[in-house]
């Protein structure tokens, strides 16, 4: 299978053999009390690398940042950092910073000396400390706003001051914690580009810890999927969604149509999946699935197609019943019924100008899909 | 037609103007009314017993019934009140100056509830910390804890403490059991027994305002500042301490102030040599029976702890309204 993670840009140390990871954690376990937070697990981040971890509350996303960070200590395993064992050094020596969810600006000091506080306690001289101030409020476009405490800001502006005291110190590596957790959408989706441009200018590390996957997918070279404390898949957002290494990945980023059902045959890399309707699916890039295995095929909504009639050499044609329908604009959601009572849903867009949609509720309709649009998943 | 049609609604208009300004001012009428009523309590039952004093303070001492001289009253008409009136003087503030015994009392007062009030801190502070960062669940039982002395009369507990601290008293038998020393301590009828009843004392005064800042304070802005290289102690200095100072503030206004007038602790721990001014105040008050000078004593010390805090909550309005 060719590479998808060129999609984005030309870096891919995590595909090269001589790469030495920049943050590692080895076989890390942290348990409170009963309840295991992280459990043995390991992941390689880059230098340069931006690198997000993205999973659903509690599954242990928050506790490896910091680990990291320092805040908390691992129960076994090791965290190196550039080679250096991590163990016992407290929070105030790591040359890792952290933008808080919270934020956590200090209420009782002024945007400046926010960002001035770090610097501070490293002992800078005077005219640097406050040349480097300049900078970072240059920035994050806050210059006019440096008297300010941070009660007087908008979240959007107090967003930028928590960042800009986490570089200020140009640590080894930026951790975040729901950076844009706070943010309205449209703020959102804007920071999540300045973010990115921040990062390739000052070449730092960035570790990013999300629930929300478009995020992730926006601004990640990688992402580690996270599930009660264990990685499931670490991938490039495209390999992610395109590859998804287990039902719970594939359902996890995005929409998806799962089948489940048993391979009735596998020639070469073709396989054909029987399902419980007695449908027969036929799948190229079958990957590990050997005949007899049950196996779930799964499929994005925009890989299938809609049609009233059943469309001329498909491989794959399913008939089935419009059972909803959603006009989103760009494009159009159905929802298909198919015999044996499954909901497949799969989206068309709406690249013609037309208000009145061909297929309506009720209709009887065909989706198809190529034998190469989906994966098998046997995990 | 239409001019008309258009004076008539521009009068409607006014019409309405006038009826929510006439709301405006029942409503403020009504606010004032709801305002007057605290002003009304606080004049009835601060400012007037205060003028009586003051006038007690003025007046000379007598042995009669009561013991002082001029009574007022309008028994002999309004020229007999202006003669009354003519009797009062300052006589007893010049006494208070002449005598070295109060300013020596109000001087030690005020060095006993300062140190006091710092002890108290530095007991209360921990606890306060510890209560703010305990799991949310056991925070009010905590808080009951905290508050559990008051179910019990202030002037047994300062009683108890006499067992505790006295030569043949719990403590002393505890070290001397354990080998600690080999002679009871004297603690009872010193500095140290007033300052560990006022410390005991007032302590839930100390921890609540305390309690009630730290609470709110955000604990990852400590963690933020040990991300950015502070050390735990100096987060506490940089961090924790200038956001709890409201807090600190309040407490130590809470135990200073009514620490200066104490009477019972210092008459019960402190022993006969303690001078404190609350003491002062019973003897002259009940033991010279000389309500004059007694009364002096009190409005001097009234103003000794009044201005002081009226000039700081004037300075910190003024810091609030430059932006915190």
């Amino acid at each position: 299978m060719k590479s998808l993670g060129s999609i984005r840009r030309e870096f891919a140390p995590w595909n090269d053999p001589n790469a030495k990871p920049y943050i590692a954690f080895e076989n890390v376990t942290k348990r409170f009390g009963d309840f295991t937070a992280v459990n043995n697990l390991s992941l390689s981040v880059y230098e340069r690398e931006f690198f997000a971890l993205l999973g659903a509350s509690g599954c242990g996303k928050s506790t490896l940042l910091r680990m990291l960070a320092g805040f908390e200590e691992p129960t076994a395993g090791r965290i190196l950092l550039d080679g250096q064992d991590l163990r016992g050094i407290p929070p105030y020596r790591r040359p890792v910073n952290m933008m808080f969810q919270s934020y956590a600006l200090f209420p009782h000091m002024t945007v400046e000396q926010n960002i001035a506080f770090g610097l501070k306690q490293d002992g800078m001289a005077k005219p640097a400390i406050e040349q480097r101030v300049k900078e970072m409020l240059d920035l994050v476009k806050l210059t006019q706003f440096s008297k300010r405490k941070p009660h007087q800001l908008s979240g959007g502006q107090r967003q930028r001051v928590a960042l800009a005291r986490s570089v200020a110190k140009r640590p080894k590596v930026l951790l975040l914690d729901e950076p844009l957790g706070a943010l309205d959408k449209k703020l959102r989706e804007e920071t999540q580009f300045e973010l990115m441009d921040l990062q390739q200018e000052l070449g730092l590390t960035f570790v990013v810890v999300t629930h929300d996957q478009e995020e992730a997918m926006t601004m990640a070279d990688r992402i580690a999927i996270l599930d009660k404390g264990e990685v499931m898949q670490v991938a490039t957002p495209a390999e992610i969604y395109e590859a998804p290494a287990s039902r719970f990945v594939a359902g996890f980023v995005g929409n998806v149509n799962m089948f489940e059902g048993t391979v009735a045959a596998r020639e070469a890399n073709t396989a054909r999946i029987t399902g419980a309707s007695g449908a027969e699916i036929v799948v190229e890039n079958a990957g590990d699935a050997a005949a007899g295995n049950s196996v779930a095929f799964a499929i994005r909504p925009e890989k299938i197609k809609v049609s009233s009639r059943r469309p001329e050499g498909a491989a794959n044609a399913m008939e089935g019943e419009v059972y909803d329908l959603a006009y989103l604009g760009d494009m159009t959601v159905y929802h298909v019924k198919l015999g044996d009572g499954q909901v497949v849903k799969a989206s068309a867009l709406n690249s013609a100008r037309q208000t009145d949609d061909p297929l309506t509720w009720n209709d009887r309709a065909w989706i198809s899909f190529r034998p190469d649009a989906g994966v098998v998943l046997t995990r | 037609m239409t001019n008309v049609a258009v004076q008539a609604g521009a009068l409607d208009v006014g019409s309405q103007a006038n009826r929510s300004a006439l709301g405006r001012a029942v409503s403020a009428v009504t606010s004032r009314l709801v305002i007057i009523v605290p002003y009304l309590w606080l004049l009835v039952f601060f400012l007037i017993p205060f003028i009586i004093v003051f006038k007690i303070s003025l007046s000379q001492t007598a042995i009669a019934m009561p013991p002082y001289t001029p009574v007022m009253g309008l028994g002999d008409g309004i020229s007999g009140l202006f003669n009354q009136l003519r009797e009062l003087g300052i006589d007893n503030y010049i006494w208070l100056t002449e005598d070295p015994l109060y300013f020596n009392a109000y001087v030690s007062s005020v060095v006993i509830a300062g140190i006091s009030t710092f002890l108290a801190l530095l007991v209360g502070f921990p606890i306060a910390y510890g209560m703010a960062r305990a799991p949310a669940t056991i925070r009010p039982t905590l808080l009951m804890l905290v508050i559990l002395p008051f179910w019990t009369s202030f002037l047994i507990r300062v009683y108890a403490w006499i067992g505790i601290l006295k030569p043949e008293g719990l403590l002393n038998q505890f070290l001397l059991a354990t080998g600690v020393i080999d002679e009871p301590l004297v603690i009872l009828n010193t500095h140290a027994a007033i300052f560990i009843g006022i410390v005991y004392s007032y302590l839930p005064f100390m921890i609540l305002p305390l309690y009630s800042t730290l609470e709110k304070m955000d604990f990852s802005l400590i963690e933020a500042a040990q991300d950015l290289g502070c050390t735990p102690i100096g987060a506490f200095w940089k961090i924790t301490f200038p956001l709890a100072l409201p807090g600190v503030v309040a407490g130590c206004m809470l135990v200073f102030i009514p620490a200066v007038g104490e009477f019972v602790i210092p008459d019960l721990l402190g022993g006969s040599q303690t001078l404190m001014i609350g003491k002062t105040l019973w003897n002259e008050f009940f033991a010279n029976r000389d309500w004059p000078v007694s009364s002096a004593v009190a409005v001097i010390l009234l103003l000794l702890l009044v201005v002081p805090i009226m000039i700081f909550q004037s300075a910190q309005a003024r810091a609030q309204e430059q932006g915190r």
